[in-house]
């Protein structure tokens, strides 16, 4: 027992239990055939949590190991500049329309998100989280705390939704007869961030580039959009 | 490799300056991306050094969402209340996103389909990457 309170309170345990974790549940993902609704990180935060419940220990010491990987989203998200750029120079002739459902898109996601929480009588905690729900957590994540959200539940909520995007998409593109790869994969880059782009490589490459985009421009519009669209419809 | 790594650190500074004068409620980070991407459209390209530790960090993004997920775990209370509410949201606003933008781009997926037909294989966000 004295072995387990010495590791346990080191900072290093907790980075070596995530990233382990993390690399079982991603090849268990692969070999699973990719499954969204048993996405790696999904069934990492899972396992985690009953790990650190059984073994009694507190978020604030699990934190104080795996701050140091948190601590990466920063330049992580300076870095979603790059496959941005690299998109925007394939299609900057259309970048009208693209723009355009982007913009039209993200709205849909957080103001229909939002209205509907606000109908069931969420607390205001949960609204605020769940606002930036269509966008990569990278972002998400950011977007909830300067909101007054909770992060931790925003991160949890992204990746329902990626979920949800990937199991509702392809039965609406069939009613709605969506056929174009690119139109495809933009919306699921919308909807459902970068679980959809990986989703979207399924109808194709061009698919995949174009919900690569589409991650990439609903994110950072998303950021700027919300600060004005939460206290028009009136919460906060 | 070292240099671009410190490329978006100082970017990622330069955003949270800009978020902590201006006021601007958006995350730094975010800041910081919008403030890269300008720059590289002005200088037109990527160079490899920036290229080479952006996409290790993407590769591995998902990976990186794991610390602020398992602060879930402070959440069951809100959880317990609001659950309802939230899965209500989630599935009625992730249908209507889907169906919002697909509309609206729908007219225009011929000319898409053209324009990045032409230029293929270039290398895009890999399946790791949230």
């Amino acid at each position: 027992m004295e072995f387990w309170t010495f590791f346990a309170a080191k900072p290093l345990m907790w980075l070596i239990v995530t990233i382990a974790t993390f690399i079982v549940t991603s090849w268990l993902n692969r070999r699973l055939g990719g499954t969204p609704l048993l996405h790696p990180v999904l069934v990492s935060l899972f396992l985690i949590i009953v790990f650190l419940l059984l073994t009694g220990t507190s978020y604030e010491t699990y934190f104080e190991g795996a701050q140091f990987i948190h601590f990466l989203l920063g330049p992580a998200t300076v870095a979603l500049a790059v496959p941005l750029f690299d998109h925007f120079e394939r299609v900057k002739k259309l970048l009208l329309p693209l723009l355009l459902a982007c913009m039209a898109g993200a709205v849909t996601a957080a103001a229909s998100a939002l209205l509907v929480a606000q109908a069931l009588d969420a607390s205001l905690g949960t609204l605020l989280s769940i606002a930036p729900k269509s966008v990569t957590s990278a972002i998400a994540i950011g977007v909830a705390e300067k909101l007054g959200g909770y992060p931790s539940l925003a991160s949890g909520l992204v990746l329902i939704t990626g979920a949800l995007g990937c199991i509702l998409a392809p039965p609406i593109y069939h009613i709605l007869n969506v056929t174009d790869e690119a139109v495809k994969g933009f919306t699921l880059g919308v909807s459902a961030h970068g679980m959809g782009t990986a989703f979207a490589f399924e109808y194709g490459l061009m698919a995949g580039a174009f919900g690569g985009l589409a991650m990439g421009m609903t994110g950072a519009f998303t950021a700027f959009m919300l600060p004005l669209l939460v206290p028009l419809l009136g919460i906060g | 490799m070292l240099i671009g790594f410190l490329i978006l650190l100082l970017f990622q500074f330069a955003g949270e300056l800009i978020v902590v004068f201006s006021g601007l409620p958006v995350p730094g980070p975010v800041v910081g991306m919008v403030l890269l991407l300008m720059g590289l459209i002005i200088k037109g390209e990527v160079p490899e050094y920036l290229r080479i530790p952006s996409e290790a960090l993407l590769k591995h993004l998902a990976l990186l969402f794991v610390p602020a997920g398992v602060g879930l775990m402070t959440h069951f209370g809100l959880l317990k209340q609001d659950w309802l509410a939230i899965l209500v949201a989630l599935i009625v606003s992730t249908a209507l996103t889907i169906v919002v933008t697909a509309l609206i781009l729908n007219p225009s997926a011929k000319k898409l389909h053209r324009l990045s037909r032409v230029k293929h294989g270039q290398d895009t966000l890999g399946e790791d990457s949230h």
